[in-house]
């Protein structure tokens, strides 16, 4: 009997909506309301409200032990930061360490031009009498009154290897040929500076009995500008220190 | 004819009127909307077969339905509401399997 179920379903289609009909349509219409509503539900619902408990729990578990790997990771990249941080800052002090060595060092040896308070000493000679001996004693004074930077006659800076000595009577520094009057510029403290050049029996007065003056000025800024040329130790070697 | 006029209608009527559907509600619609499509199949089915009876189906869709309901609110109370539903879903998907494949038999004879 191929027939009878396609049939019947035909009929039922064309047939007078009875009882039953009426009633199978309610349901359906029912049916259909609630599944469109679910769809439209399952599509809208960004949110967890429809979600089961079971569900969201273990969701916020997962989540927080993301949150608990993330903060690991964040804590790891925070120390590696600092590490860097310090190192690169340990660096930077040593690096700020190491020039303003090199800036005592450089003054100390004359490579640069220095700047700063200090002394004008002002030595006339109209007797040529006052040598390099006479000198150096005044050149000692400074050094011994703290002097940090001295030149003389804006020719030749002393440093600890300058030598002082005498070619026919006149004074030779460092294979410069001083003509008075000598000029000396000293950087450090005026008071202290002009105090060690004028003390009795000291420079002035071994000067003033050569025939000679000793002029002294304070001033704020003396500038020392003639440099001193280092050359490489040819004998010595720094030890370890 | 008119149970597919009742049917379009039901859609259309979710699709419009976007009702809110109450919270505690809501874990229960879809498992209520697979059930009540296993009972509308095996609705389909006995009418091809010459068996069917209104009041059978509204009894069957009517107990579909709550009882698909009572199973999952059971197993939320005992704290596998997720597994149950996955197995009601499941026994729901192949009893309309079985209901479809015997009304693909009844109108194409295949």
């Amino acid at each position: 009997m191929p027939e009878p179920a396609r049939s019947r379903l035909a009929r039922a289609f064309v047939a007078r909506p009875g009882r039953g009909q009426l009633v199978v349509a309610v349901l359906l219409a029912s049916l259909g309301f609630a599944a469109a509503l679910q769809i439209r539900l399952t599509n809208t619902d960004g949110d967890f409200s429809g979600q089961r408990r079971q569900d969201l729990v273990a969701l916020l578990d997962s989540l927080s032990s993301a949150t608990d790997r993330t903060e690991s990771r964040i804590d790891e990249l925070e120390e590696a930061r600092d590490k860097l941080l310090t190192s690169s800052q340990r660096r930077q002090a040593a690096l700020e360490q190491g020039r303003s060595e090199l800036d005592v060092l450089a003054i100390l040896s004359g490579t640069v031009a220095a700047t700063g308070p200090g002394i004008t000493v002002t030595v006339t000679d109209p007797d040529g009498s006052v040598l390099a001996a006479s000198m150096l004693n005044g050149i000692e004074e400074l050094r011994d009154a703290g002097a940090e930077a001295i030149e003389v006659n804006d020719q030749v800076r002393v440093v600890a290897s300058t030598s002082f000595t005498e070619v026919a009577d006149q004074i030779v520094v460092d294979d410069v040929t001083l003509l008075p009057p000598y000029v000396i510029d000293a950087i450090g403290s005026p008071q202290t500076l002009s105090e060690a050049m004028v003390f009795p029996g000291g420079f002035s007065d071994e000067v003033e009995e050569l025939g000679g003056a000793v002029g002294v000025e304070q001033l704020d800024v003396v500038r020392v500008d003639s440099l001193h040329e280092v050359e490489e130790p040819e004998y010595s070697q720094p030890t370890d220190r | 004819m008119i149970a597919v006029v009742g049917l379009l209608l039901g859609i259309l009527a979710g699709l419009l009127l976007e009702p809110a559907v109450p919270e505690p509600l809501q874990p229960y619609l879809p498992i209520a909307v697979v059930a009540a499509l296993d009972a509308v199949f095996g609705g389909l089915r006995a009418f091809l077969d010459g068996i069917f009876d209104d009041k059978v189906f509204v009894v069957s869709f009517v107990s579909n339905v709550l009882i698909a309901a009572l199973i999952v609110y059971l197993g939320d109370q005992l704290g596998v509401g997720g597994q149950l539903s996955t197995g009601v879903i499941v026994v729901l998907g192949i009893r309309i399997f079985s209901n479809v494949a015997a009304i693909r038999r009844h109108l194409f004879h295949a």
